[in-house]
Formats: C-alpha cells, sequence, structure tokens
C-alpha cells in the first residue's frame, strides 16, 4: 500500500498536469480513503474471496499515459466532453472503495462515451485495452459512458494482452443512463496468466431504461470484478450476465450488487463458470430490494460446472428484500461433469477429451445465446470454441499481436 | 463377427454376468430375452465399454480384434453402435453439432477427410425422414424435450447415420406404443445394411415380430441358459420364463 502513496506524493504534479479539473478535484479524498483504508481484507464482505494486498504488492511500474490518437464516434477523452458530462465524473462510483480510491488517485485520463439524447448509434462501439510492454505495469483505467434520454448504444471493451509480461489493471467504469435510454455493455477479458485485472463497473439507471451487461472472462491470470447497478427510475431493467471459463491456476471472482431503489423494475442475472484444473471461481451476488421498491421482479442465477476434483467453486447468491409485493428468486448450483452424457457422446464415437469440451461449451451456451448482438454472438461461440480447445487466441488481424 | 467366451463382469463388486458365451455371425440377428436383473444389459454395456464394468475374466472378439482393449470411441469406430434403453439428454449440444463430430470423428478414424457441410446436412435430412423425425427436432439439443418414442427414433436415426456392422438395441421397445414401435422397428429394418449383424434385448416378442432373429437366447443370473429359433421367443410369450428357470433349479 505504501508504495501506491509514496508514488502519488513523487509524481503528483506529473499526473495533475496530465489530467484535467474534474479529475485533480477528486484525488484528495482519494488520497485519503486509501490511506485510511489500505487495501481491503479477506473480512470486508465484499472482498471476501479475493486476495486483494497479494494482487497489488508486486512492484509494479505505473502507467501514466493519457489517452492518444483519433477516437471514434461519440467518444472524447474526458477534457473534450461537454462540461456537464465530464462534472458527472466520479458521481456513480463508491468513493468510499479503496480500490476505486486508488483508482481515482493515479488515473490520468477518462475516456468519454456520450450518447446524446434520442440517438440510437447504430454500429457498436468497441474499445480495445491492449496491454503492451516489456516491464511490469499497473494500468489504471478509467470509462464514463453517459446515455442521455432514449439514446441507444452497443459497446463493447475487451481486455487484451500483446506482450507476455505481468499486468496489473485497476479499471472503473461507471454508466449514467438517463430515461428510457438502451444500454447493452460487454465486457471481454482474453489476457494471459501474468494478467490481474480489477474491473468495477457503476451503473445508475433512470427511468424505463435498460441496461445489458454481459461480462466474459475467457483468459486471464486473477481477475475480480464488481459490478454495482443502482435502479432509480421506475420501470428500468437490468440484465447482468457473465461465463468464465478457468483452468490451471486462474482466479476468477464476480462480485455484484443489483439495488432496487423503487418500484416497478426488473432484473435478472446469470453467470455460469467452467472451471477445470486447480482453477478457483467465486461469485457473490447481492440483490438488494429497497422499502417502497413495490413490484420488484427479480431472478438471480449462478451455475457452475467443476470438472476437475481440485477446481473450486465459492458461490454465493443473496437477496435482501424490504419491500411486501415483489417476485424475487435466487438460486446456485455447483455440478461436475455429466458422466451419462460423456459416455453417450463417446458411444458414438467422439473422444473422450472432444465430449468433454462440447459439454463445457454447452454449459455456458446459454449466457451467449442470451447476447442481443448476433454478431457478437457468433464471435464469442468461435472464441469459447478456441479457448476450451486450448488455442490462446490472439486478437487475430490486429497488428500489435503479430 | 462378435465371439464372446467365458464373459464375467461386476459393478461395484458386484458380479452380473457369470460366464457368456455368444457368436454372433455378419448379418445374422440374435435376440437376448430374459428378465429384469439377468444381467441383458449389463452385457450391452460391456460390449460397447461402460467404465462403470469391470470385466473379470473372459474374452470379447470383435473381427478378430480384442474388443476390451479398446477404448468405447474405439468400439463404436470399429462399427459396434448401442441403441440406449435412456438416451440421455444433453442440453447446449445440438444435434447437428453432436452427429457431425461423431460422424466425423469415424471418418478420421478411417483416414477419410471430413464431410463437407452441404453433404452432412443432406445426409441428415435422408436418414431423418427414414424413421420420420421432424426437421425441429433435428436443430434441438440431444434428446433435450424428446418424446419417448422420438428418443428411440433418434437413437435409430443416428444409427443410420453411423452405418454400424453391429447394433445393440437394448429394450429399444420399452415405453412405446404401437405406432411408434413399428415406425421405429421398420426403421430399422429399413437401415440396416444386409450385411450387419444386431443383438436385441427384450422382454417382449411384439419388437421379434418385426425383427425376426435367426437365434433367440434366454438370459438368467449372468448365464445364457437356452438357446432355440424364433419360436423360443414365441414360446416364452405363451408360457414365461418359469418353466426354464424352474428346468435349472434356480430361484426367481
Amino acid at each position: 500500500m505504501r508504495q501506491y502513496i509514496d508514488f502519488y506524493s513523487e509524481v503528483r504534479k506529473t499526473i495533475k498536469s496530465r489530467s484535467c479539473d474534474e479529475m485533480n478535484a477528486q484525488r484528495e479524498e482519494a488520497l485519503q480513503t486509501f490511506s485510511a483504508q489500505g487495501f481491503p481484507s479477506p473480512k470486508v464482505e465484499r472482498y471476501r474471496y479475493a486476495k486483494v494486498e497479494a494482487d497489488f504488492s508486486p512492484n509494479y511500474g505505473i502507467a501514466l499515459t493519457p489517452i492518444a490518437g483519433k477516437l471514434p464516434p461519440y467518444c472524447f477523452r474526458i477534457a473534450d466532453a461537454e462540461p456537464r458530462v465530464r462534472t458527472l465524473y466520479n458521481s456513480v462510483a463508491d468513493t468510499t472503495d479503496s480500490i476505486v480510491a486508488l483508482n481515482t488517485l493515479l488515473c490520468v485520463d477518462t475516456l468519454v462515451v456520450h450518447v446524446p439524447r434520442g440517438i440510437k448509434v447504430e454500429h457498436p462501439i468497441q474499445i480495445s485495452n491492449i496491454l503492451k510492454g516489456e516491464q511490469d505495469t499497473m494500468v489504471n483505467r478509467r470509462i464514463l459512458i453517459v446515455m442521455d434520454d432514449l439514446a441507444e448504444a452497443d459497446v463493447i471493451i475487451t481486455d487484451l494482452a500483446a506482450s507476455q509480461s505481468r499486468f496489473l489493471t485497476n479499471q472503473v467504469i461507471e454508466v449514467v443512463m438517463g430515461d428510457g435510454s438502451h444500454l447493452s455493455l460487454y465486457e471481454v477479458e482474453e489476457t494471459h496468466l501474468l494478467c490481474t485485472r480489477y474491473g468495477s463497473v457503476f451503473v445508475r439507471q433512470g427511468k424505463d431504461s435498460s441496461l445489458h451487461h454481459t461480462s466474459l472472462t475467457l483468459f486471464n491470470g486473477h481477475t475480480r470484478n464488481r459490478l454495482d447497478v443502482q435502479l432509480q427510475g421506475e420501470g428500468s431493467e437490468v440484465t447482468a450476465n457473465g461465463c468464465v471459463i478457468a483452468d490451471k491456476m486462474q482466479r476468477v471472482d464476480n462480485n455484484t450488487l443489483i439495488d432496487h431503489q423503487v418500484p416497478n423494475c426488473q432484473s435478472n442475472e446469470l453467470y455460469k463458470y467452467v472451471l477445470d484444473d486447480s482453477a478457483v471461481g467465486a461469485f457473490a451476488g447481492k440483490v438488494l430490494v429497497r422499502e417502497g421498491a413495490q413490484k420488484t421482479v427479480s431472478q438471480e442465477t449462478n451455475a457452475n460446472l467443476c470438472a476437475t476434483r481440485s477446481a473450486r467453486m465459492y458461490s454465493q447468491p443473496m437477496l435482501e428484500i424490504y419491500a411486501d409485493d415483489v417476485k424475487c428468486s435466487h438460486g446456485s448450483t455447483v455440478g461436475q461433469m455429466n458422466e451419462s452424457a460423456l459416455f453417450y457422446m463417446r458411444q458414438r464415437g467422439i473422444d473422450e477429451k472432444e465430449a468433454r469440451l462440447l459439454l463445457k461449451a454447452a454449459f455456458i451456451t446459454e449466457v451467449i445465446e442470451n447476447i442481443p448482438l448476433e454478431s457478437l454472438r457468433d464471435r464469442l461461440h468461435v472464441l469459447v470454441d478456441k479457448r476450451l480447445r486450448g488455442e490462446l487466441s490472439k486478437c487475430e488481424g490486429c497488428k500489435l499481436c503479430k | 463377427m462378435l465371439k464372446i467366451e467365458n464373459l464375467h463382469a461386476s459393478i461395484g463388486g458386484k458380479e452380473i454376468l457369470k460366464g457368456i458365451n455368444l457368436t454372433v455371425r455378419d448379418g445374422e440377428v440374435h435376440a437376448i430375452m430374459g428378465l429384469n436383473g439377468a444381467g441383458k444389459s449389463t452385457l450391452s454395456n460391456v460390449i460397447v465399454g461402460h467404465p462403470a464394468y469391470e470385466v473379470t475374466e473372459g474374452s470379447i472378439i470383435w473381427d478378430g480384434k480384442d474388443l476390451l482393449s479398446l477404448k468405447p470411441e474405439e468400439r463404436a469406430h470399429e462399427g459396434i453402435f448401442l441403441s440406449f434403453q435412456q438416451p440421455v439428454e444433453i442440453p447446449g449440444v445440438s444435434m447437428v453439432n453432436f452427429m457431425r463430430a461423431a460422424l466425423n470423428a469415424q471418418r478420421k478414424y478411417r483416414g477419410l477427410e471430413p464431410l463437407p457441410a452441404g453433404d452432412f446436412l443432406k445426409l441428415m435430412r435422408e436418414k431423418r425422414s427414414i424413421v420420420e423425425l421432424d426437421s425441429k427436432l433435428a436443430s434441438r439439443s440431444v434428446n433435450e424435450g424428446f418424446s419417448g418414442g422420438e428418443k428411440k427414433r433418434n437413437e435409430i436415426f443416428q444409427m443410420a447415420m453411423l452405418e454400424p456392422k453391429l447394433t445393440i438395441l437394448d429394450e429399444t421397445d420399452s415405453g412405446l406404443d404401437v405406432d411408434a414401435l413399428r415406425i421405429v422397428a421398420e426403421g430399422f429394418n429399413k437401415l440396416r445394411k444386409p450385411e450387419s449383424s444386431a443383438i436385441v434385448i427384450t422382454h417382449y416378442q411384439r419388437l421379434l415380430d418385426y425383427l425376426k432373429p435367426d437365434v433367440v437366447h434366454v438370459l438368467i443370473d449372468g448365464r445364457i441358459v437356452k438357446t432355440g429359433g424364433p419360436e423360443l421367443a414365441t414360446e416364452i410369450e405363451n408360457r414365461g420364463f418359469d418353466w426354464i428357470t424352474k428346468g435349472l433349479g434356480i430361484k426367481d
């Protein structure tokens, strides 16, 4: 923890000079939060399954690079965004969280995606984060997505690694959704065993808005994803899906909170894990239905497949309800390979390895089939298949990986 | 040709097969009848290499090869097909992908290139229509949500796709109504190659009326105790198994 505070004191001026007022204004408070709390221990409920101290202790070089180059439509550096959009910075994130505070402290630039009122963005906006460099590096990334009333967009954020160094990513995404807006937000991680990712997504939804969030961890080292959604406008709905494929010593922890603050909202959550070798998975998802949030409809499911005896899954679906006229359910399963299905396939001539692969792919296909964007669905089926075959897929067609 | 000699097999330490001798020549249809628990399904599972069963003694020679040394998938590639008593549902794996994987694995084993997608789908359509399996079922997940009759038809369809040299029908008639039984049995007769052989496991005469076995065996308590022609099945239909068990002094 000390190393980060010392680093900040040393480079404070550089950071501030490369950043903008809205971001700099938040740094002192972030420093206080981070200094006071340090890294959360496993005793902190939402970090029960993470190993924060260990993940952050290596001596990383810390990247302080602002966003450069030409940005796609509707995307801006924060300094170039509209003033009212800039003020939304750090307004949705949980500022009491020390990992978020560390991001706020060290991040020099924010990518803003701003879709104005009534605009339906035709093509998906893709943001690729490519980790590259010979040195072990920590990256603090920040994205602010602002959907004005009735705006619609698909945003795909991919995490890739183009060199075999050790990387630590601390990413915070804030999403503000106006009334009647629709957003499909996809996060795809496809890095390598030496990559650690802390990803936090904070969403505030207005009236009749709808969010479809899908988080896919296809390849990683250690990953801890957090998703917090506040349903603040009546009639809003959220679908929060996730799929995880992990083997070797990989670790993936998804921690979610769906906060029903007003009546007549819906939430649907489905997370599926396929764990092999000695992989460790964790899912802790809380659905909070606050007092007065009547007519809430909520469904939360976490289903997991442990392909070996040494793979571990921790599953913790939670429902906390303070309203009396709601329809909520939650469930979780952890299962092994279906041996009768395996034998059935082998009897038809499919060898054991291929049969296992087909069963694993089948298990998570539900999450991919739920994705509204057809082109992405097709691409993901291919990626999942390659992943399960152990072909560490590089981002084909990308110059950096050649 | 399948040649089983002095086959002993057990599951969970309990001996079920206690010395089976059985020879099935190419082109022959053998029926195996017997009460529940006699070991009929164990025999079929052992032939196809189900990992839950342990062979403790004896041998199975298939076309000159030691079948027991082969993996289940290799036995399938060697032309042995089991129509399961309870076909397994595999949610998320489509019939098309399943059949394609199976057929191409077989072709690879035989040194052939994968079948081009167009040819494969054409083959699916052809074979499907013979067992009256509609296209909706073929596009669904393997056996998922199929009725009992549809599952059995799907087994025969898969047999038709893979063109085995030996088919084992394990109580394919169980749970089928008269019409479904007819479709399955007629489909089997139409799709079976003349030089291929079959082992038909059943409790009842009904299926055998269609399949016309050359040889009928009675399996009791892990042994084949009686072998005869088709008339033996008729006699069992009329008299049950009592007269056989009594003659052997075996308690039911």
